[in-house]
């Protein structure tokens, strides 16, 4: 499989390590993805929120750069995902354009069942004994006339994919409320309180940490996440295709997880001596 | 929460009319109130979504246009994805945002219109948006110089924000998108 590749502005800056697990996991997966070249910035949120114009015209450019290649195109950022289809949709309304591609999801794709499939066929490493809250966020799911999610109110890729890795996906309450990481750097007393609930709901529910696949939802999780209690250790937010690395790639390699600002080694350790127990 | 007048005698015609024009209709709104319900920022908020619809629905200029929820509204799309009779309340909030700015009038709250200002002036810059760039350029123009200093250097440790700016090819095509009387040009 071929795949024209739009990482976003996120991903080469402060989510460099979805981006990285993102492209070794391509590679793991056979998927050869190709960066769509000379990409601009789809405006996300700000763009969105206070110009529509401006935010439609930015992503033309890019739909038109993924037109020319003509590739199903990944996007792995929510915003950008969400940017990119509502600029399509509305030109298709406008009947002004006709997109020969597909503009893709990263989770939905892989929660396919025939990629399932190929992804428990090939897990060196099960993830067993990994207790985990999927964290969906807002831009990938909603509203569905934009994103044609189809569980946008309790979504299920990501839960399917950490259970095709052996990990345990709980029920939880927050999968898909908002963090608000929109507004993340102008009101951060709003974003500490809305992680504040996002995370004590991943904790009542018995989870050892979160896992995503937006960039913005991550990086606010991680960085606005208030001290629990004195038994409570903060949770890290871990991109589901890291995940993905660590199940299915090289097994040499050791995983770091340097780029978290959350230190994951405490939950990496309590399943190797898991893993090592079973044995 | 204020309690904005239901019925007031006077209205603006021509915010209905602008409204009908950006493609949104409000007057199917019965006050159900999912839309609050499910608000993520609603205990923030000076008027709630389903008043901000129902004072639209009056043509409520001022009190809209000078309201803090237009700004605070995180546009989660949980609202526009919930309501039963399809209206589109992330997009009405849109819609009100840029009416503050296309008036030229102060955003209730100011910081949030300088991060998207210095957000987008970074995009019409470089093509892309440079971190350290806009953040640089936010807390100027806020003043609010010294917090998440510790978050920034704990970003830098871990190689997340690139030092050096990174233009694309093509930005002079994305800054002609600016100019044709958009948001982002310079102020
Ligand atoms: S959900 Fe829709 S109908 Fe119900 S109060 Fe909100 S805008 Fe009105
Ligand atoms: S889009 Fe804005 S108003 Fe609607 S639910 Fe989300 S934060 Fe609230």
């Amino acid at each position: 499989m071929k795949l024209s590749y739009y990482p976003g502005c996120s991903l080469t800056g402060s989510a460099r390590e979805y981006d990285q697990s993102i492209r070794e996991l391509a590679a793991l997966l056979d998927i050869e993805l190709v960066e769509l070249a000379d990409w601009n910035c789809c405006g996300a949120s700000s763009a969105h929120m206070t110009d529509h114009k401006l935010a439609t015209e930015l992503s033309v450019r890019n739909l038109e750069l993924a037109q020319d290649e003509g590739r199903d195109l990944l996007v792995p950022c929510a915003a950008c995902f969400h940017s990119l289809r509502a600029a399509s949709l509305s030109l298709q309304t406008a009947k002004t354009y006709t997109p020969k591609f597909e503009i893709l999801h990263l989770t939905t794709l892989l929660s396919r069942p025939e990629w399932l499939q190929k992804i428990s066929a090939r897990v060196l490493r099960p993830l067993s004994g990994l207790r985990l809250a999927c964290y969906y966020g807002c831009l990938s799911l909603r509203p569905p006339a934009v994103t044609a999610a189809a569980d946008y109110e309790n979504p299920r890729g990501l839960d399917l994919l950490v259970e095709s890795l052996g990990a345990a996906a709980l029920p939880w309450s927050h999968k898909t409320e908002c963090c608000s990481g929109s507004l993340t750097m102008a009101r951060p007393d709003i974003a500490i309180s809305l992680v504040g609930d996002i995370v004590q709901a991943a904790r009542r529910a018995g989870a050892q940490a979160l896992v995503t696949d937006c960039p913005m939802c991550q990086a606010n999780v991680e960085s606005r996440q208030p001290a629990g209690a004195e038994k409570e250790p903060a949770l890290p937010v871990f991109f589901a295709t890291e995940l993905l690395c660590l199940a299915l790639g090289d097994q040499k390699k050791k995983k770091s997880f340097r780029e978290h600002l959350i230190d994951p080694t405490k939950v990496m350790a309590a399943l190797d001596s898991e893993n090592a127990g079973s044995h | 929460m204020s309690d904005p007048a239901i019925s007031p005698a006077q209205g603006s015609s021509r915010l209905l009319m602008d409204l009908h024009g950006a493609g949104l209709d409000v007057s199917a709104c019965y006050q159900c109130g999912r839309c609050s319900a499910g608000c993520p920022v609603a205990a923030y908020l000076d008027l709630l979504p389903m008043q901000v619809v129902r004072l639209l629905a009056y043509g409520q200029e001022d009190q809209l246009l000078a309201s803090h929820t237009i700004w605070l509204c995180a546009s989660c799309q949980t609202c526009t994805t919930r309501c039963p009779n399809e209206i589109d309340i992330a997009g009405v909030m849109d819609f009100l945002r840029q009416r503050v700015q296309a008036q030229g009038t102060k955003p209730a709250e100011k910081r949030v219109a300088a991060f998207h200002r210095s957000f987008l002036r970074s995009v019409r810059r470089w093509g892309r948006t440079f971190e350290v760039g806009m953040l640089g350029a936010y807390k100027f123009r806020t003043g609010d110089l010294f917090s998440d200093l510790k978050l920034g250097w704990a970003m830098m440790k871990r190689g997340k924000l690139r030092l050096l700016p990174r233009g694309i090819r093509g930005r002079r095509q994305v800054r002609k998108m600016f100019t044709k009387g958009g948001r982002g040009k310079p102020t």
